[in-house]
Order: C-alpha cells, then structure tokens, then sequence
C-alpha cells in the first residue's frame, strides 16, 4: 500500500513537491487523456468517411443498392456478437484490477465474440463480391466496404492488441504499465462499439429503406 | 509473380541529367557525412544520445534539423522554376514539362510537410515543457516515434528523385488527374504513402502535445498563465487532431481508387471528384493555421521580450488564437469557390473568411502596442518579428481580397493566389520559424547565433521576398495562371526576370544563414550564454541553464503569476532564494523505438509504391514486432541521483546569481 501511495503522491516522480494539492495528474489519467484524444482523432477520421457514404450513398451506377444486398438478421448477430463483448471487456477490465481469476476467461470471450463479428462481416463481403457487387462496383460499393471495412480492421487491430495484452501479462503480470495499457485496450474496444453503432443505423438501417 | 513487383533498373532515370546530378549530389552528402561519422567514432553517441532519444529537447532539434535540410532541397526546386520561367518566354526552357510537373509538386510537398510542419513541430517540442516548467512531454517515446516517422516520409520523397518518379499532379493531388488511369506510374504513389506515413507521425506528435498542455504543468502554472506560445501550440495541436485523420482517410480513398480500382473520386461508376477538393480542403485549410498558429506565438514572445515589456493584451490575444482555431475549420470552400455551389454557399464562405481576419488584426494590433512605449532592442528575432508584420498584414490584405467571391472568380489558379500564399507562408511562417530558431538557439546550444550574419540574411530574405513575389500579384492580375512551364506573352517575361532576381536574393540570404551558423560553431566560446538568459527573457525557459540539463528543471518552479521567471527576477534582485532540497529524479529511458518503427515504416512505404507486397508485410510485422518489445521493455525510467542534480542547478544558481548582480549594477 505504501508504494501504491507514493506513486499517487508522485505519479511522475517529478522529484520532491511542497504542496501536494497542486500535484500533477496521476500517470494513468495522462495516459488515459492522451488515449481519449487519440480516440478523438480516430472518429474525425470515421467522421470523414461517414460523410463520404453519405455523397455516394445513392451513387449506384445501376448497380445494387443497400435494400438489395444487406441482410439485417446477419447484422444483428454481428451487433449482438460486438455489444457483447464489450460487455465482457468491461468484465476483464474489472478483472485485472480485482478479480484476476476472471481476467483471462473474460478476455478470451472478448477474443471469441470479436473473431466471431469478424468472421460474419468476412462472409458477408465475400458473399457481396461473389455476387457481383464487390467495391469497384460502383461509388456506393466503394464507400460501403470502406466505411465498415475500416471498422473491421479497427476490431482486427483490437484483436491483435487483446492476444498480446493477455500474452503480456501471463508474462509480466499486472504491472502498474501494462493496467494502464488495458484501460487503453478497454476504451479502444468500447469506442469501436460506439461507431458501430453509428454505422449500423447509417449504413445498414437506413440502406435496407433505401 | 515477380518478387520486386514494379521495380527494375528502368526506374532508375540515368537518362535525365538533372535528376540524376541532385540526386548523386544528396547521394554523396549521405554518405560522406556517414563515413565521417564513423570514421570520428561519433556513431555510438549519436546513437545514444540522439537517434534512441526520447528527451523532448533533442527530438525538437531534430525535428528543425530535418526542416532546414528539406528547406534546402525545395528551394533549389523553387529556384530551378523561377529560372525557368525566367528563360522560357516563346522557349522551352531548360526543364521538360514533364520534369517540371514533378520540380512544383516536389517544391509544395517538401515545403508543407517537411520545412514547414517540421520547423514549427520542432520548436513547439523543445519550448513548451520548458516554458511549462515541466520536464518532458506526456509520451516521450511516442515522441520519437513521431519524429522518425515524419523523417520516414521525407525520405520516401527523396528517394523518389532516384527510383522511379514524383508526383506530377501539384502538392495536393487532384483527381481525376491523380487517379491511376492518368497517372499511371509511381509519382502519385511516392507522394500517398510519404504523407500517410508522416501524417500519422504527425499526429502523434499533435495528441502528445495536446495533452503535455492540458495536462502536465509545473505548480501553479494555470492555464491563463501559460505564455502565449503555449496557447498558440495548443490551438495549433488541436486542429492537428482535428484534421490530420481526415488527410489520412481522403489519401487513403486515393489510395483505394488507385490500387484496387475503387470509385471515390473516379469519372466512372459515380465517383465524385469534388469530394476529393472537399474533403482536401477541410484539413487543408486548418493546417495553415496549423502553422501560422505557432508562428503567431513565436512573435508574440520575441515582440514582448524584446520590447521589455509585458504582451500587450494577454486575454484578448487568447480568445483571438482559439477564435481562429474554430474559424480555420468553416473556410474551407474558398479554396474553390469557382466548384460552382451557388451565390449562397460562396457567400457564406466568403464571409466567414473574412471574419478570420478580425482575430488576426486583433493580433497584429497587440504586437504593435506590445512595442508602443517599450524599450526596443533590435535584434534578429526582432527584426524577423517586425519584418513579419509589416509582409503578413500585405499578404493578409490580398487573402481578404481572395475571399470576395466574384473576385477570386477571376483570380483562381492564376500567379496572385501564388503570391498572396507565399506572402503568408514566407512573411508569416517561415520568417516565424527563423526568429523561433534565432530567439531559442541558444537555449538549445549554449551560444548565440551571429548577429550581424543573421541580419544581414534577413534582410536579404525580406528584399529577396519582395522582389521575387510581388512581381508574381501583378503577373496574377495580367492573367497568367500558375505552373506554366512555358508561355509566350510578351508582358509578362520582364516581371519574370525580376522574379527569378528575387529567388536569387533570397538564396543569397540562405547562404548567409549557412555562414552563421558555421560562424557561430566556430566562435561558439565569444558567443557563448553562460547565464542562461541571453536576452532577458520573461518565461521559464530562461530560468535554467543552456543547454538545459535532461531534467530540465532541477526542483520544479512555483509558478505565481503570469511571466513567471520575470516575477521571480522582479522579485530576487539580489539573490535567489534558499537552496532547495535536491532529489532524486526519474527520467524516461532511450529507445531505438522510433528509429526502428520508421525503418520498417520506410521499407514497408518503398514496398506499397513498387507493389512488393511479400516485403510490405514483412516489414508491417516488424514494426509490429518493434511495438511488442518495446511493450516487453521492464525498466521505463533512468534515476539521476540527487547529488548530480544539485552540482548542475549550484552551477546554475551561481551564474543567475551573478547576472542578478549586473543588473543590478547597471539599473
């Protein structure tokens, strides 16, 4: 407890401090701001592709459109799969700071449900292109595989960062770095939720009326 | 399948001599400047202290470091068209049009992104945690991943003067003229990836900064007492995190249209092209505030510093930064108010471009008053400073003049939108970053830049900018467009040779600041600052040595106002007060992180533009691999023991406590 201590008077060690009230930010709100901004970016960055699908959401070249081609059953499976597994990310987050016996159970239903988004959002690509509507299609197509496409390497980055998470800490244990490391892991998979949700009523709520 | 995809010894242009001379020219410089490395034994320190650091002062000198090579290299593009132009009335010049093409997107890109990005990034990461009175920024390995990063796409652009080709589609690569079916060799690519890659170190440096702002401070250092460039940095990293990801996601459409035949911005299959300008535009016109931001903050501390006197109107010049830095992000349609949206949409626009001009002026007038009554010193800073105000109020007149709808229907593309934004660029930005570099160079080295040297070039810059640019405004009105490579109107060919006059003025002033910077080194012990506050600064950056040590600051200040070292000199005329309790301290470790994350980014960028995707994802994997190790790493921090803090901060003391004691003498 008294390191624990020490660290919350000194997070950045900064050497020796008169007033304590004036102390600098903990370590781990740092890292979580600077996370929190990256965050930020990233959905400027979804931002802009959103608004590209939405100029070439009806640019279809007489190809198919949303209503011909999505199939809200598999993408309410994909939305189940995503939602809960960030329920269970919340659960391993909770479980590296207290519970470590559920950490890694949790983590690999995160792991499993993600793969499993993943894995349904691959089939239905592959199904698209196999029926002729691949992304060099038309305008539409392209925004559409690009929009959730980047998505889906979002949760495939998410993935990798997750094996190596629980790689790490079977490795190093639960160091003070590698806590902060999950709480970034745990907002990154939270807000790959938050754009789905986004990109579920964009694109493929709105698509099947179109 | 062929394993090196596109590449094969015809890339290599060893018909073309002037390609081939530069490039042998930078060829041989690499090397040279290698092998003396080696051969002096500086490799292992260079290695220790500079590559693997993560110490935000050497990053930010390396970053500025990059910026004046780079600046080097596209103003020998600059100078190669203003020669052309000058000799190419009813004459084909001596540069091919195709060669061209490339030399004025070269000259953009390098400019943008690797003189101008760089220079002003440099310096806001080696004076902000000082002027915060803290001791690094919040992610200092990030920090050098930024850096190589950045580093890794002015390589690419280099080695494109070499392999293959650039982009001869301008610094912003328009579609359809950008897409594959009219740029079908690998200058388009060269460009996409350089600046994908840059811009996410870019990036990295902009959430690194907002958050060392925002979050990371030395006691008492609230945020209405942060000095102005402080202010100006964070704006300026706000709107990098703003904008930066909607460069990335647009060149990454580009991107996606060219590889593997998408229909963002293509003629067929309802792309839409305009998108494209759009979408451009919308970071576009943030990243020039992106760099006048910092500049505005350079000049802010140089005018105040060297007027004795306290920023005119210190509130007022805050509100007016974060004013522009929302404005900036509603005026992006002016940069094509001829797309054709309509008298309403233009209007808005035009109005909304306007109205960024209030802000500025309130800037402008803060500086004028900061000086109004002072007692001024007329440095080189200074003289850079007030050289600025009087060119960017000329370039900002012609902006306002550009925003007017129906006007800039007939200035568009033509010689005077050239002029107005190298007024602005040049006269803000560049003349910015030169006054930063003069006014912190000793910080950063422990000795002054020549003086005389140093005037000498600005005055050269000042008149060389006029001669070279305002000859381009009236060729603008007189009609001619930009990036001809020939023409044959009679009138215009005079103005052209004073242009191209001008260029040589201009490098008659670079070649004066190549001269002082040597000057300098080699008379480093006259010029020498052994108070750490060569010119009587008012910030805290000036309260600890030069070079300051690691640490940067021994025992961290007590902020207790605003100019917080000139409170302290204000208030200890006589002598510091009581020695402090030193401390151990904890600083980050080195690590070859960046430097070998921005290798494999370079091979795996090489690999994307040649299509060797074996060797892309082999390089992907490495940096993957590079991130995972450096995740592994157990020890993250190096102590200093206290003893070794207290012997540098007595030697400091002792100095300030002399330099108090002149002045005292001398008021």
């Amino acid at each position: 407890m008294s390191s624990v201590q020490a660290v919350a008077d000194d997070p950045h060690r900064l050497g020796h401090r008169q007033d304590t009230r004036r102390a600098g930010p903990s370590k781990r709100i740092v890292v979580g701001y600077g996370f929190w901004i990256f965050l930020l970016s990233d959905i400027v960055m979804f931002s802009a592709f959103f608004a590209t699908y939405a100029v070439l959401a009806d640019r279809r070249a007489g190809g198919p459109g949303g209503s011909d081609l999505f199939d809200l059953r598999n993408v309410g499976i994909e939305t189940a799969c995503l939602l809960l597994s960030s329920f269970t990310c919340g659960v391993a987050s909770i479980g590296a700071l207290r519970r470590r016996d559920w950490f890694y159970g949790a983590m690999a239903a995160t792991f499993i449900l993600g793969a499993a988004f993943l894995a349904l959002e691959i089939r239905e690509f592959a199904g698209l292109v196999a029926r002729g509507a691949g992304p060099t299609r038309s305008a539409f197509l392209s925004a559409f595989f690009t929009l959730v496409g980047l998505h889906g390497l979002h949760v495939t980055a998410g993935l990798l960062w997750l094996l190596t998470m629980m790689a790490q800490t079977l490795a190093k244990g639960y160091r003070t770095d590698i806590l902060r490391r999950m709480l970034c892991f745990s907002l990154f998979w939270h807000a790959l939720d938050i754009i789905w949700v986004a990109l579920f009523t964009v694109v493929y709520l709105l698509g099947v009326r179109s | 399948m062929n394993l090196l995809g596109k590449l094969s010894w015809a890339a290599v242009p060893l018909d073309q001599p002037i390609p081939m001379i530069a490039s042998s020219v930078v060829a041989l410089a690499i090397v040279g400047v290698l092998v003396w490395v080696v051969w002096r034994g500086w490799f292992p320190y260079l290695w220790r202290e500079w590559i693997t650091s993560v110490d935000h002062k050497r990053i930010g000198i390396m970053y500025i470091a990059l910026a004046m090579v780079m600046l080097l290299r596209g103003f020998a593009d600059a100078i190669m068209m203003r020669f052309q132009q000058a000799v190419a009335f009813r004459a084909p010049g001596f540069l091919p049009p195709e060669h061209y093409d490339q030399i004025f997107s070269a000259h953009g890109t390098l400019m943008i992104f690797f003189v101008a990005m760089p220079f002003v990034i440099g310096l806001m990461n080696f004076v902000v945690p000082l002027q915060l009175g803290v001791r690094d920024v919040a992610f200092p390995t990030f920090n050098s991943v930024g850096f190589w990063l950045t580093a890794t796409g002015a390589l690419l652009v280099n080695i494109s003067l070499v392999v293959g080709e650039f982009a001869r589609t301008s610094w912003l690569p328009y579609p359809p003229l950008s897409e594959l079916t009219y740029s079908p060799g690998v200058g388009v690519d060269y460009y996409l990836w350089a600046i994908e890659i840059s811009g996410a170190g870019t990036l990295i440096a902009g959430i690194n900064l907002v958050t060392t702002i925002l979050k990371l401070h030395a006691p008492g250092m609230t945020y209405l007492r942060m000095p102005m460039f402080c202010w100006t940095s964070l704006a300026s990293n706000l709107l990098i995190v703003a904008a930066f990801p909607i460069l990335t996601a647009t060149l990454a459409m580009l991107l996606l249209d060219r590889y593997l035949g998408f229909h963002f911005f293509t003629n067929e299959a309802g792309g839409n092209m305009m998108m494209f300008m759009n979408l451009i535009w919308s970071w576009g016109h943030p990243e020039v505030y992106i760099l006048i931001l910092p500049a505005f903050g350079i000049f802010s501390e140089v005018v105040s510093t060297f007027s004795g006197k306290p920023l005119f109107g210190y509130r007022s010049m805050v509100i007016a930064t974060m004013a522009i830095c929302i404005l900036s992000f509603i005026v992006w349609l002016h940069h094509f108010f001829t797309m054709g949206a309509g008298p309403d949409v233009n209007a808005v626009f035009g109005i909304a471009t306007m109205v960024i001009a209030v802000p500025t002026g309130v800037k402008v007038f803060n500086w004028l008053f900061t000086m109004y009554g002072g007692r001024i010193v007329y440095t080189t800073p200074m003289l850079w400073s007030i050289g600025f105000m009087v060119t960017f109020v000329i370039g900002g007149m012609t902006g306002v003049l550009l925003a007017v709808p129906p006007a800039d229907f007939m200035l568009h593309n033509s010689l005077f939108l050239v002029a107005h934004f190298h007024n602005v660029i040049i006269g803000g930005v560049l003349f910015g970053a030169f006054a930063g570099y003069t006014f912190w160079f000793p910080k950063a080295f422990g000795f002054r830049l020549h003086e005389g040297l140093g005037k000498a070039a600005f005055w050269c810059w000042t008149l060389g900018f006029y001669t070279a640019f305002m000859p381009l405004y009236a060729l603008g009105l007189m009609g001619m467009t930009r990036r001809m490579q020939h023409y044959d109107v009679a009138a215009w060919h005079p103005w052209l040779l004073v242009a191209a006059a001008g260029a040589a003025i201009i490098l008659v002033g670079i070649i004066f600041q190549v001269a002082q910077l040597v000057v300098s080194v080699r008379r480093r012990d006259e010029l020498r600052d052994a108070t750490g506050d060569p010119w009587n600064g008012r910030s805290l950056e000036w309260s600890i040595p030069s070079p300051p040590p690691s640490f940067n600051f021994a025992v961290l200040p007590e902020v207790e106002g605003e100019e917080a070292y000139w409170g302290v000199k204000r208030r200890q005329h006589e002598a510091l007060g009581d020695e402090p309790e030193y401390a151990e301290i904890e600083m980050p470790r080195n690590s070859p992180t960046g430097f070998v994350c921005a290798f494999f980014a370079t091979i795996m960028g090489f690999a994307l533009i040649w299509y060797i995707w074996w060797l892309a994802a082999a390089a992907a994997v490495g940096a993957f691999a590079t991130f995972v190790a450096f995740a592994w790493r157990d020890r993250n921090e190096d102590a200093i023991p206290a003893s070794e803090v207290a012997r540098i901060d007595r030697a400091n003391r002792s100095a300030r406590t002399e330099a108090f004691a002149r002045q005292q003498v001398r008021s």
